[in-house]
């Protein structure tokens, strides 16, 4: 199977690799996927007092389809709004990387990475405000 | 994909997939491509009787390799059509007084859709399940047979996992018990020694692009004594003693044979040769990253194989990552099924590790400088993305993995 550059980079030189602090307050983690899948990303975002993601980082068990999908989400989420962040599609992710077709999935598991941080994010934060 | 892609830098460690043709094997067969050109079933003039003679002599260099007689060879297209005739012929031939065959889940697709094939046709299948070392359980194939029981098929070297199924003991159950037995030898021909007297094989797959002979040849043995009736598949001349109808190649046929006495030759040095690259292999790996597994018996397999699971990581990526090695992934995720190997799954491999495989074939021209390079790539590779790997981070944090709630997609 031929990939794309883009996924081959992302693959080879993956950006933001590592994990921050879970228990932290302003560190939202995603865990999605399950090993018998043969896929499990995680995505941590860190986000600022205005809401803005600081920072991204992720570790992925996968294809290189998956690890390039969450490298290049972590990418695309710093500097973000949450709420920008969670309108990122699959579909932006399989297009920028040319997935072929029975790796959409991969691109799929990577929106549910950062909705799945976004959402723990907000739930420890709402925890914290009452 | 690029078509003049520069395979000279690339390290061949796929040989349960195919091997190349060995150029001593080339050599023999070409004037069968030239000058040598008769049919060899045209019996009037030279050109025939020349054709038919070089025929025979690859005949019975191919009876040499597994002790039968010339005349119990027939040369068919490959082992995936030796299966099919064996199997449905002798269904066919025998349908009117038995109707049940034992087979095993981890034999090849092909002798599993045959056997399909027949389940939907009136007959009674049995797969044996293998232990955790991918071999058979002799008590459950001796308690699986019946009255009714035609036909025990069990291949000898597997394909995947490369292990040895005890084909003397399996042919002594079958002749005890008057069952037919036959052996698909694909992947065992020239690897281990092979006596259809000794284990009573009945019918005998062989394949003639797994021991370096071309791709579109193979053979088929059935015995003659006591006599094996099997009904052709293809209607014709009546030519491999009515087994098989079509005009032979030639050259094809003189490919196999050459190629078996070379195996036959050879078998002993290149075993152990094998045997201590197998070996370099193995623990160059498992020196330098721990939670590597190897699947299927560490005893009864052929020198030639390692199917390894490396925790945490991938199959696929870890493909991706090893470009210079051509090796094959345990686990199909290629396909849009996302399915591991079945093979892996029936000996018990959890799926999570299933999907961490790698299948490493080791053959007549790997040298040493290709295992410490495939080494070496693989154990970079390997650290590399346990690094980037969220279930390897657990596991060092001591989470246990397999008491999360995943949630399954």
């Amino acid at each position: 199977m031929a990939y794309s550059k883009e996924l081959v980079d992302h693959y080879e030189r993956p950006r933001n690799v590592g994990s921050m602090d879970k228990s932290s307050p302003e560190v939202g983690t995603g865990l999605v996927g399950a090993p018998a899948c043969g896929d499990v990303m995680k995505l941590q975002i860190k986000v600022n007092n205005s809401g803005v993601i600081e920072d991204a980082k992720f570790k992925t068990f996968g294809c290189g389809s998956a690890i390039a999908s969450s490298s290049l989400i972590t990418e695309w989420v710093k500097g973000k709004k949450i709420d920008e962040a969670s309108q990122i599609k699959n579909t932006e992710i399989a297009k920028h990387l040319a997935l072929p077709p029975v790796k959409i999935h991969c691109s799929i598991l990577a929106e549910d990475a950062i909705k799945a941080a976004i959402k723990d994010y907000k739930t420890k934060n709402r925890k914290n405000s009452t | 994909m690029n078509k003049n892609m520069n395979l000279k830098d690339n390290i061949y460690l796929d040989y349960q997939a195919t091997t190349p043709l060995d150029p001593r094997v080339l050599d023999e067969m070409l004037p069968y491509f030239n000058e040598r050109f008769g049919n060899p079933h045209s019996r009037n003039h030279k050109y025939g009787w020349e054709a038919e003679e070089s025929i025979e002599i690859a005949r019975e260099q191919v009876a040499k390799i597994i002790n039968a007689n010339p005349k119990e060879v027939i040369f068919t297209s490959g082992a995936t059509e030796s299966n099919n005739i064996a199997i449905k012929g002798i269904a066919d031939f025998y349908k009117s007084n038995k109707n049940h065959i034992i087979t095993c889940v981890t034999e090849h697709k092909c002798v599993l859709e045959s056997c399909r094939h027949l389940s939907n046709n009136g007959f009674e299948i049995t797969y044996l399940p293998v232990n955790q070392d991918g071999l058979i359980d002799l008590k459950k194939l001796e308690d699986s047979i019946t009255e009714k029981t035609l036909l025990v098929s069990i291949m000898a070297v597997h394909n995947e996992i490369g292990v040895i199924q005890p084909l003397k003991e399996i042919g002594q159950i079958c002749r005890k018990n008057n069952v037919f037995f036959h052996s698909d030898c694909a992947q065992a021909v020239g690897k281990i020694k092979l006596d259809v007297e000794e284990m009573n094989i009945d019918l005998m797959s062989i394949s003639g692009h797994k021991i370096y002979a071309p791709k579109g040849i193979g053979a088929l043995y059935v015995r003659r004594k006591p006599r094996v009736r099997i009904k052709p598949m293809m209607s014709g001349g009546g030519q491999e003693r009515g087994m098989r109808s079509g005009t032979l190649s030639p050259a094809l046929c003189v490919g196999l044979g050459a190629a078996c006495k070379i195996c036959y030759d050879e078998m002993q040095k290149e075993n152990n040769r094998l045997s201590k690259l197998r070996d370099m292999f193995y623990n160059g790996i498992t020196k330098e990253c721990k939670d590597v597994y190897l699947n299927g018996s560490s005893e009864h397999r052929i020198p030639g194989n390692l199917n390894l699971s490396f925790a945490y990581v991938e199959g696929e990526s870890l493909m991706m990552g090893i470009k210079d090695l051509s090796v094959s992934s345990g686990s199909a995720c290629t396909s849009a099924s996302l399915e591991p190997s079945y093979v892996l799954r029936a000996l018990g491999v959890e799926e999570e590790l299933a999907h961490t495989s790698l299948r490493i074939g080791l053959g007549r021209f790997t040298t040493e400088e290709h295992v410490k390079k495939a080494v070496k790539d693989i154990v970079g590779e390997v650290n590399r993305l346990r690094s980037l790997s969220p279930l390897w981070e657990m596991a060092q944090e001591g989470v246990d993995i397999s008491k999360i709630e995943w949630a399954h997609h």
